[in-house]
């Protein structure tokens, strides 16, 4: 037995985590959530603006995370739906403007009455990172004279009194990396005190957390945040509870459970195999 | 009846006035306050007032409730006129009272960022209620003139820590260069990575070298690319063979110029072959995949991985594993370095992996900017020692204004923060002389 | 001379850079730099593409080992360049019927999104995914007791591992009395991210800016000039 698994060929372990996480997946195996302190932090920022506030939703990822970063991607965009707030989305990464869409596709099948220019507005991804975000802190049109849609921002209702974001009421950094939220902190929520929560990976967060609260109103870090988060507005909004694609956090915590389960079992052997080898080699 | 007529006529009349005179507006907002933005290149101006009576923000309202809802504030608006534009000509409309914002209600400040250096302004600001009646204006008691400032006051303290983080460095290059001696701990890392490539050279199999996947811009790039210029020096030496693919364009041609270098140094200039550099994506996890593909099918005998790496970095370094190979890590994102010290057998953590340009180089001027660089770490932990201790003694009462609260609020907002030096700071260029 | 003149050019540029971070006029040069930097990094993907090409059209034509996946390679280089340049089904943007090639690069419908999401977000997503395999036999593998410090790291992995799921609640459902909710692992969690996480990761840091403001110094005395090529 001890020596079985001393040479254990990896693909064996390969195989425990794709059943670990396929079968949740397949039984649709859902956990009750309990809102963290983090996760409620974020929600009160979205949710004790007023109607009709103006959030500028940066979205810096791209699909390699949507796995990790779209369910609080899109829990954002609900949210700031069913509060009416005004939705300006950008993206710092190339392959970011894409998950804009995913979100604006949300917002045109689930929120049909909300009108592009007077209720939510996308603007192209620009290369740049900190130097997108400098520039936009003074003026919004320096960086972006027109919408993805080639509409000059004087012409839709929603951007043409906005001069820079300055005049936005929150900002929401979705973040995968550099261009993140590091440089939304040290490039607008820092020197011009703007209000801004960021949902980031799980191996991101720990760098986050020193900015709560003076430079961050919150941060969800990791898909369990985003399940909280998730949990957090069904509870508030019982419409948005109901409707299964609202939940796609939630039904990835299945797969995390029995996962980190596993890796706790993978990490127990690989200890009784270090002790006993140890203890035989001893004697 | 003309006598009726008239009597009707001035009744109807009167009861207009009385109308209009019962007409309701706002009250106005006070303490209109204007000055120069402090610290910026003269192009704004910074304009606060309290609040209005019937703004439902304003804290002195007992309750809101009472308050007559026709008459509270929605917004205040904001209107500025030239009064004087220097040399240059303004346009017409300038000169005369003209809106240029209108902050909603429970605002207290805007910053005007449309003004030109050197003119000077005048200011007043009125509340408007949700009916449209505007209340009185109130106007500044002085006029503002923007000026430039020479020097950001706010950044004061980071330029006293650079100058004094630069001077550490700078005497003690100056001390090495005067033959002085100067120890170095040992890095297992740095050490570990000739006899990496001597196991390469050995089993006949190649040396990968990944040097980040950020741009040449980035400072561990750099600090990647210094060691490859010491890795690629011991191999062109032992005769190993060299891998470096890259993820950008730009960091190519400099390892290209790094490694060509290395081999002319080191006597060798025939062995180089240029196409060893070659650039791959710009895409982070096909960067990867191509990387790893190389690894399980090359199977290279030492992997060394130094600059700056995101998710891919748990990847190559379990690939790495697999294949057998001697691993040594370096990166200075802190989220990545857990998977590099669970995967590779020596990891350079953060300032380590800065350090190994000088180390490996071996020369005494850059062995000396370690050692100011020590000292500035030492400058460091001290201020932070004196913060936690001010900071703890003032916590010790119950509403934290203890003893050291001024030291530890000076720490905290002047050292550490933007108020520069503190009441040394500022630039204010109110017409009237006084600082507001 | 060739060496001499991006030495001077790198110790110029740097100066003045650092000393307009303090200046509030010349604040705006660093954007300025960046966005020159931004177009030669542009223009260098030339350089870096022509490389690539290049290299995989010598291993086709001697037919070297794997010289198959060259061609796949290269069929995809020129495809998507070829298809996203030319902007194949992408219609014009409505405001400007008369311009074909106006409309959005990625527009839904488009060959390049067709590539974009059939091919890359299925690539990239996997090669991400990859990544829980991987951890896994990590931490088969590294997560040994061998002393303190690694016990105490496995200790707290497994605390955080379970408290990052419904398993951190429901262990300690119904029994655990009020006052210690405390060591509940999800609690647990929030505070160990909170607070010894959040130090160490703030001395890291502190200590890396150390060494990037050490680094960039050498290189701005000139001190250290390997980047150049020279040791």
């Amino acid at each position: 037995m001890l020596k079985t698994l001393q040479n254990l060929d990896r693909r064996w372990i390969f195989l425990s985590m794709l059943l670990a996480v396929a079968i949740p997946i397949l039984t649709r195996t859902v956990f009750p959530e309990v809102v963290s302190k983090q996760a409620k932090m974020v929600f009160d920022a979205i949710e004790d603006l007023p109607d009709g506030s103006n959030v500028l939703m940066s979205y810096d990822f791209d699909p390699a995370s949507q796995g990790e970063l779209l369910p609080m991607a899109q829990a954002f965009t609900r949210h700031c739906s069913v509060k009416g707030h005004k939705q300006y989305y950008m993206a710092l990464w190339p392959l970011g403007s894409p998950m804009v869409d995913l979100s604006i596709d949300t917002i045109q099948s689930e929120y049909p009455d909300m009108i592009y220019g007077e209720d939510y507005v996308k603007f192209d991804y620009k290369a740049g990172g900190e130097a997108v975000i400098r520039m936009i802190t003074q003026d919004l049109r320096g960086m972006f004279p027109m919408d993805s849609k080639g509409v000059p921002l004087d012409n839709i209702p929603m951007t043409k009194n906005i001069k820079n974001i300055q005049d936005m009421d929150l900002i929401v950094n979705v973040s995968a990396g550099d261009p993140g939220t590091k440089q939304w902190v040290q490039f607008a929520a820092t020197p011009f005190g703007l209000t801004t929560v960021s949902g980031c990976t799980g191996v991101q967060a720990p760098q986050m957390y020193p900015y709560i609260p003076e430079q961050l109103a919150g941060v969800l870090g990791a898909i369990k945040a985003a399940a909280e988060y998730e949990a957090a507005i069904d509870e508030a909004y019982p419409s948005i509870a109901e409707n299964p694609r609202a939940q796609e956090a939630k039904r990835r915590m299945g797969p995390q459970l029995v996962a980190h389960s596993l890796m706790i079992g993978l990490i127990v052997i690989g200890n009784w195999i270090f002790f006993v080898s140890r203890k035989r080699g001893q004697a | 009846m003309r006598k009726q007529i008239h009597h009707i006529l001035a009744f109807v009349m009167a009861l207009s006035m009385a109308a209009f005179a019962t007409a309701q507006s706002p009250a106005p907002p006070s303490a209109l306050s204007v000055s120069d933005t402090p610290n910026d290149s003269g192009k704004s101006v910074d304009v606060t007032w309290s609040l209005s009576e019937t703004d439902i923000f304003n804290p002195l309202n007992a309750d809101a409730t009472q308050m007559n809802p026709e008459l509270i504030v929605s917004v205040y608006r904001i209107e500025r006129m030239v009064t004087d534009s220097s040399s240059a000509e303004a346009k017409q409309e300038d000169l005369q009272w003209r809106q240029i914002a209108e902050p909603s209600a429970g605002e207290t400040s805007f910053v005007d960022r449309t003004v030109q250096l050197g003119w000077t302004y005048n200011y007043r600001v009125c509340a408007v209620d949700n009916q449209g009646e505007a209340s009185s204006w109130i106007v500044s008691e002085s006029l503002v003139k923007p000026t430039m400032q020479i020097f950001d006051m706010s950044k004061a303290w980071l330029a006293i820590f650079m100058i004094l983080f630069g001077g550490f460095v700078a005497y003690f290059i100056n001390e090495a260069r005067s033959g002085k001696k100067l120890w170095v701990r040992k890095i297992a890392g740095l050490e570990a990575i000739d006899e990496a490539v001597g196991r390469a050279t050995e089993m006949g199999r190649p040396v990968l070298f990944v040097a980040g996947i950020q741009d040449i811009n980035e400072i561990q790039t750099l600090a990647g690319l210094t060691v490859l210029s010491r890795v690629a020096k011991t191999a062109a030496e032992y005769g190993a063979q060299i891998e470096v693919p890259t993820c950008r364009s730009l960091v190519m041609a400099a390892a290209r110029e790094t490694v060509e270098a290395a081999y002319l140094a080191a006597g060798a200039p025939d062995s180089y072959q240029p196409d060893k550099i070659h650039y791959l994506t710009d895409e982070q996890f096909a960067f990867v995949a191509g990387v790893t593909g190389y690894m399980v099918r090359e199977e290279p005998a030492a992997c060394i991985y130094m600059g700056g790496f995101y998710a891919e970095s748990l990847i190559l370094a379990e690939t790495g594993n697999h294949i057998g190979a001697i691993q040594v890590a370096g990166t200075a994102m802190p989220s990545q370095l857990p998977f590099f010290v669970a995967s590779c057998d020596y990891t350079l953590i953060g300032e380590e992996f800065f350090a190994a340009s000088a180390y490996l180089s071996d020369d005494p001027l850059q062995i000396g900017s370690l050692k100011g660089q020590d000292y500035g770490k030492f400058l460091s932990v001290l201020i932070l020692i004196i913060g936690i201790f001010f900071a703890t003694t003032a916590s010790l009462s119950g509403d934290g204004d203890g003893f050291g609260a001024g030291a530890r609020d000076y720490i905290k907002n002047n050292m550490l923060g933007s108020e520069g030096l503190g009441s040394f700071g500022g630039g204010n260029t109110d017409l009237e002389g006084d600082d507001s | 001379m060739k060496r001499t003149v991006p030495l001077i050019i790198a110790i110029v540029a740097g100066f003045v850079l650092l000393i307009a971070n303090f200046i509030p006029f010349a604040e705006s040069w660093g954007l300025t730099a960046q966005e020159w930097f931004n177009i030669l990094a542009v223009g260098a993907m030339v350089l870096g593409g022509g490389n690539l090409v290049k290299l995989h059209l010598m291993k086709v034509s001697s037919k070297r080992k794997g010289w198959g996946y060259s061609v796949v390679t290269i069929a995809c280089f020129f495809g998507t360049l070829f298809f996203g340049l030319l902007k194949i089904g992408v219609h014009p943007n409505p405001l400007t019927p008369d311009y074909a090639w106006s409309g959005y690069y990625l527009e839904n419908g488009s060959t390049l999104w067709w590539i974009y999401e059939h091919m890359v977000v299925p690539l990239t997503s996997m090669m991400f995914a990859m990544l829980a395999f991987y951890v896994a036999t990590a931490a088969f593998r590294a997560f040994r007791a061998k002393n303190t410090e690694a016990t105490l790291l496995l200790v707290t992995a497994g605390v955080v591992l379970l408290g990052r799921t419904y398993a951190g609640v429901w262990l300690f459902e119904g029994w655990l009395p009020e006052s210690m909710q405390w060591l509940r692992f999800d609690n647990l969690t929030v505070w160990i991210m909170d607070i010894p996480n959040t130090a160490g990761t703030r001395a890291i840091t502190i200590g890396i800016a150390l060494g990037v403001v050490a680094t960039s110094l050498r290189i701005l005395l000139g001190v250290d000039r390997s980047y150049l090529g020279q040791d």
